[in-house]
């Protein structure tokens, strides 16, 4: 196993009497992709910005490519980071072609890659325009392309796909599979957290600065403090109160729709209660079970946290 | 080095973008000719040249005229890329912050080079060219346009200063109007007021040369005006000049130390701002 990439130790950030984030131990190997979830003000982009070296943390330890991200000699792992702010913002005077021939000067790359990465984007042919004429979609995926500059091996992307249609996400999210694919650390902070499904392999789950869960999406869902639904359609149904064969076991029946009855279990237990209700004498007309969503596993993990 | 290089190239490109270098050089050139043109038709024949005339008139044209664009051009320097959400972007990338600063005071002084010569320059020609004039008046008018140069450094400067103090960009548009009231306007108003009513009882020369020395405005007000002897008796400065035992050397160090001094000050600011 080689380095992580990124590791954070104890960190802390405090503006003046606020503590925008504590206790973050978190670490990245190369060729992950993970998802920084959490609600807005969560500590998100301060994270990012501890990171990238931009602040300093009150306590702790941040390694990003084995340096300390803002001290003096971060320079070279500066040159290997890509980097997309929330609600990136250009000046709008410049072409979106000289802009990134801005930006590849800086972390010396030629020039003449530029045109790829802007088609690769998926906005070449506005090269030559202004930025100020850019939509809100073609500004993020300027945004984008600046961050894939010189084939970066951390990638730190704030609200990457916010302004982005859901075909655009899609190519968004290709783009990233082949950056990890190709050994890059991607980071990706956001709170749609329905798209990530199936994008990342991990998720840090973020509340009030504090780090309240960190693991693959299948873990989460089993340590998740939320119940998988089960939803039962009857062939008919008479009467308000649950067909006596469903009732008791300790779950707690709702009804949806006329012959739809719908109750929460553990995750752990629910292939239990669907082999009895299989085995109950039920008019049986259809089954679903649900897994929490993502949304809902973050929700849970929220309210966990508020009431402990 | 390069990286300097690159953020000063980006802000001149920047310049030359939304028009600023050519709105600031046709300022600069049409008022620098207006006085030439305007300033020279009295003197006709006399043996005072046009040139040193011209020095005169547009050394006062640019103490209020250069620092203003100065102030202006440089105050959102780094408050208003904080305020755009540009700056976080730009510091993510392998460059210092003092690189960030010197590049973006290179590329902006450049600019004020640029309408400087352009500007002043046209109006040199244009006199020359219509009036012969003696090599000591030419070398006065280069002395001219070199210190306005200095002079808009030393603003641009303090426009930094000011725009790596404070967070909001209006907020550093006030304090900049501020700084170009004061030393241009507010500060000789009062040293004259006090130098009348001390009456010269308590007040010495050597006092009255430090509070010079104190504002970038006076250092170039002396270096332009009491330098040559034609434009120190054109001036009314002659008096000034005879009593002052500050030599040219001083005055230019304390003008380099105007420049230097304040964007020292906001690298270090700037070095310990969070983002």
């Amino acid at each position: 196993m080689t380095a992580p990439t990124v590791s954070l130790a104890g960190v802390a950030k405090a503006y003046g009497t606020q503590r925008a984030v504590s206790g973050i131990d978190f670490t990245m190997a190369a060729g992950e992709r993970v998802a920084l979830v959490g609600h807005n003000g969560a500590g998100k982009s301060t994270l990012m910005k501890l990171i990238l070296g931009l602040i300093r943390p009150t306590e702790g330890r941040i390694a990003l490519l084995g340096v300390d991200p803002a001290g003096r000699s971060s320079g070279a792992a500066r040159m290997a980071v890509g980097f997309l702010p929330e609600n990136v913002a250009f000046s709008p005077s410049i072409t979106g072609a000289e802009l990134l021939a801005f930006y590849a000067r800086l972390k010396r790359q030629p020039v003449a890659g530029n045109a790829a990465l802007l088609a690769r984007v998926g906005i070449a042919e506005a090269a030559g325009r202004r930025v100020g004429t850019y939509s809100k979609g073609m500004r993020q995926r300027l945004g984008l392309a600046q961050a894939l500059i010189g084939r970066p091996r951390v990638l730190l992307l704030d609200e990457p796909t916010t302004g982005l249609d859901p075909a655009l996400r899609q190519s968004f999210y290709e783009i990233l599979d082949e950056l990890a694919a190709d050994g890059a650390s991607v980071l990706l902070a956001s709170h749609a957290l329905a798209e990530l499904e199936r994008q990342v392999d991990r998720v840090v789950v973020l509340n009030h600065g504090a780090k309240v869960a960190d693991g693959s999406l299948a873990t989460l869902r089993r340590f998740a403090p939320v119940s998988a639904r089960i939803r039962l359609t009857l062939q008919q149904c008479e009467g308000a109160a649950p067909p006596a064969a469903i009732a008791g076991n300790g779950l707690i029946w709702t009804r949806i729709e006329d012959r739809v009855w719908e109750t929460r279990c553990a995750d752990a237990d629910k292939l239990a209660v669907v082999r009895r209700l299989l085995d109950a004498p039920l008019p049986l007309a259809d089954i679903d079970v649900v897994a929490p969503s993502l949304d809902e596993i973050y929700a849970g993990f929220l309210r966990h946290e508020a009431s402990p | 080095m390069r990286q300097i290089g690159i953020v000063a190239l980006r802000e001149f490109n920047d310049g030359l973008r939304n028009r600023r270098v050519v709105a600031t050089t046709l300022l600069m050139a049409a008022l620098a000719l207006t006085l030439a043109l305007l300033g020279s038709a009295p003197t006709g024949t006399v043996g005072v040249g046009a040139l040193s005339v011209t020095i005169v008139s547009l050394s006062s044209l640019t103490i209020f005229l250069v620092p203003l664009i100065a102030l202006l051009i440089a105050h959102a320097a780094i408050a208003g890329e904080l305020d755009r959400g540009t700056l976080l972007l730009l510091l993510s990338y392998p460059v210092a912050r003092w690189q960030v600063l010197l590049g973006k005071f290179a590329g902006h002084v450049t600019i004020l080079a640029v309408a400087t010569v352009i500007g002043y320059g046209a109006a040199g020609l244009a006199l020359s060219y219509a009036y012969p004039a003696a090599d000591a008046a030419v070398a006065a008018f280069a002395t001219m346009v070199g210190t306005s140069i200095l002079l808009g450094a030393v603003f641009v400067a303090l426009g930094y200063l000011v725009s790596t103090a404070v967070r909001d960009p209006r907020t550093a548009a006030g304090l900049a109007i501020g700084l170009w009231l004061v030393f241009v306007l507010l500060y000789d108003m009062a040293l004259l007021g006090i130098l009348v009513a001390d009456q010269g009882r308590l007040i010495t020369t050597g006092t009255v040369n430090l509070l010079l020395l104190a504002n970038p405005t006076d250092i170039y007000r002396l270096l332009n005006l009491t330098g040559f002897s034609n434009t120190s008796l054109l001036a009314g400065m002659a008096g000034l000049a005879g009593q002052l035992r500050l030599d040219r050397s001083v005055l230019f160090a304390v003008l380099a130390a105007w420049v230097c001094v304040p964007l020292a000050l906001s690298g270090c600011i700037f070095a310990r701002r969070q983002i």
